[in-house]
């Protein structure tokens, strides 16, 4: 007989025991629970970093040497030293995975193939800067703007503030990413010259913390950040829009229009405040499609952060450097998700039982 | 249980049920009543044309296309004429011809799957939703993994250590990362309706699990499981797309993606070729935003304060 008692609350990974305590005592549960999870998931995603090339035909150690075998013959002697250059890992598969955590935990992550001898951890962390500030700070403005007018889109239903966001909004997120970038370059960099068509920064300059820097470089990030501006906006309207649609529909939306408030009062601070919620928790999942489509757009723009970076490891076959890369935009988005669970519990008390 | 013998209080409750039940309008009867619900809504009527006519454009290519997708010989870069409508690759091949002949990839990749990811989404999401305890947990953490690891980066990297894969490396590594949002939203959904009264009565007349979830849950999610169909294929071609423009998957195949990876590799932004670079992204963006505008008419099947024109 298959069991039908029906146990109350969710089957949540992390579900603990439930204690009756303070409201604190229950918040700080609740922030153990969630980053127990995030270093349940982070070693989950370093051991599928580990197992993925070794689940694949071919080695790196291969890939190398049928480089150098283009230009003759490769000796014993050679190869050997190429492995041990390059950091081949030897031993059973145990203690390459040991040896795998001892590199991830030292952030040692062996010599670049395509750089060399430039190590990997130096080219990611040069690259790093630039990802997280032009992702970072535009999925933000992208998540508030999207939100307004999708708050927006809701209240005025059915007239052009809803129609034109939402139509063009879902049009606008169809758009691959890299056409978007690749039509701005060519419109805007190469047709009307009024932006730079490759690079983070001018030829003359060199990074440092002066206003002219500074200047050159949100310059030079206009049209990447432009294009992941326009692609992720329309979700964001959208998402807005359709919460915020059931939400007018209840009751106590309703009972604050019978109370006389303020049309203004009711959408903002009734409405909206109720809708946001599903709409943060896809802010943390729709961080991971940005970062995605950042590479794309590094790679259009030339812009030399992670995504740029991961385009010439994986053209090149640099596979110590595409790991280092893969296992370095994971942990990012983790942990921004982490982040966000953590507000959303701040925001809605429920969360935290 | 399903071996003994069905007790009389049961076969009493059953005769009443089916007694009480009206009659399940026939298959067809739904398709049909669906079809027009979401052909009702203006935006899915626009999406149903545009796709109805990429996929004959796809069908017909053979008969549409001036040209082979990959005959070359003609003028080098060449700008609009009137053999070539769009002028010419940096190869010497039509652009035109290539653009008729590339929809048949993206609508292919991006059917097939969206069908996979569906398929493995409603496995995984339904009997997620319905089993309990320590099988549910290892379920959630698995689906909450691949939900959070960024699905580019993961398609690329796969699609690297497969270097030289063509169209099936690319729907495989599609599928492997695009499931699991489906998944979970089939999920929640099982979860609310397995407290429902019509599925604990299946559960007391003796039902099989397997039974429960396919024949009684399953038919209550027809429009969550048809919208997830249509946001998989979308996110399919426009990732089939991305991975064809980096250069991972076969070059030498003609497909919207690998159009513009020639494009940008034979610096058509230079030489100012703006056909080579516009049409194919159009086509892909006007394929992905048929389906997501179709996607809207799918809403209002079991949503109807999605329905045009219903007002709150």
């Amino acid at each position: 007989m298959t069991s039908v008692t029906i146990a109350p609350g969710s089957a949540d990974i992390s579900a603990a025991p439930r204690i009756a305590g303070s409201g604190r005592g229950r918040a700080w549960g609740y922030v153990a629970r969630k980053a127990g999870l995030l270093l349940l998931t982070l070693w989950a995603a370093i051991t599928l970093n580990f197992i993925l090339p070794r689940l694949m035909p071919g080695s790196p150690a291969d890939a190398a040497l049928a480089k150098l075998a283009q230009n003759g013959p490769v000796s014993e002697g050679t190869k050997a030293a190429i492995e041990a250059q390059l950091g081949v890992p030897t031993g059973n598969i145990l203690e390459q995975y040991v040896a795998y955590l001892h590199q991830v935990i030292t952030l040692d992550f062996g010599v670049s193939y395509t750089f060399y001898p430039q190590s990997v951890s130096e080219l990611v962390s040069t690259a790093l800067p630039y990802t997280l500030v032009l992702v970072g700070v535009v999925t933000i403005i992208a998540f508030v703007l999207g939100t307004l007018l999708g708050v927006l889109a809701a209240w005025k239903r059915g007239t052009w503030l809803d129609t034109l966001p939402t139509l063009a909004g879902s049009f606008a997120s169809a758009f691959p990413y890299f056409w978007t970038a690749l039509l701005l370059l060519f419109f805007a960099g190469y047709v009307g010259r009024l932006f730079p068509t490759s690079g983070a920064y001018g030829p003359t300059a060199s990074p440092q913390f002066t206003i002219g820097f500074l200047g050159d470089a949100i310059y030079h990030a206009a049209l990447p950040a432009l294009t992941i501006l326009i692609t992720s906006l329309g979700g964001w309207i959208l998402g807005m829009r359709n919460t915020m649609i059931s939400t007018i529909g209840d009751d106590y939306v309703t009972f604050a229009e019978a109370n006389g408030l303020k049309p203004r009062t009711v959408a903002l601070r009734y409405a909206a405040r109720n809708a946001i919620l599903p709409n943060l928790t896809s802010f943390g999942l729709a961080l991971g499609g940005v970062v995605g489509g950042s590479i794309l757009v590094e790679r259009v723009f030339g812009y030399p952060g992670i995504g740029y970076l991961l385009f010439n490891a994986v053209t090149n076959q640099d596979y110590p450097l595409m790991q280092a890369l893969f296992l370095m935009i994971t942990v990012s988005v983790l942990i921004a998700n982490f982040l966000v669970d953590i507000l959303y519990g701040v925001l809605d008390p429920r969360t935290r039982r | 249980m399903s071996t003994q013998s069905i007790p009389p209080s049961t076969r009493a409750v059953r005769a009443i049920e089916e007694a009480s039940i009206a009659p399940a309008p026939s298959p067809l009867k739904v398709v049909l009543r669906v079809a027009s619900t979401v052909w009702s809504n203006g935006k899915a009527r626009i999406g149903i044309i545009i796709l109805g006519l990429m996929i004959l454009i796809a069908v017909f290519a053979p008969l549409l296309a001036p040209y082979g997708a990959r005959q070359n010989g003609f003028d080098r870069s060449a700008d609009a004429s009137a053999a070539h409508w769009l002028g010419t690759t940096a190869a010497g091949e039509d652009v035109l011809s290539q653009l008729i002949w590339g929809a048949q990839i993206s609508i292919f990749v991006g059917l097939v799957a969206g069908l996979l990811s569906t398929v493995i989404a409603v496995l995984v999401g339904l009997s997620w939703g319905y089993v309990r305890g320590f099988g549910a947990d290892v379920i959630n953490f698995i689906v909450n993994l691949f939900l959070v690891i960024p699905g580019l980066p993961l398609m690329i990297v796969i699609a690297a250590y497969l270097s030289g894969g063509g169209i099936g490396m690319i729907i495989v590594v599609v599928v492997i990362t695009g499931w699991a949002w489906g998944a979970r939203v089939l999920r929640s959904q099982t979860q609310s309706l397995r407290s429902r009264d019509f599925v604990t009565a299946a559960v007391f007349s003796g039902e099989r699990p397997f039974r429960i979830v396919f024949r009684e849950i399953l038919p209550n999610m027809t429009s969550l499981i048809v919208g997830n169909f249509f946001g998989a294929a979308t996110a399919a071609i426009l990732a089939e797309a991305g991975l064809e423009y980096l250069g991972l998957g076969d070059t030498t195949v003609v497909s919207w993606g690998t159009m513009l990876f020639w494009a940008q590799n034979s610096n058509a932004l230079l030489t100012g070729q703006w056909a080579l670079l516009f049409a194919p992204g159009l086509c892909i963006a006007l394929l992905a935003t048929s389906l997501t505008l179709i996607n809207f008419g799918v809403d209002g099947i079991s949503n109807p304060r999605l329905r045009e024109g219903s007002k709150r």
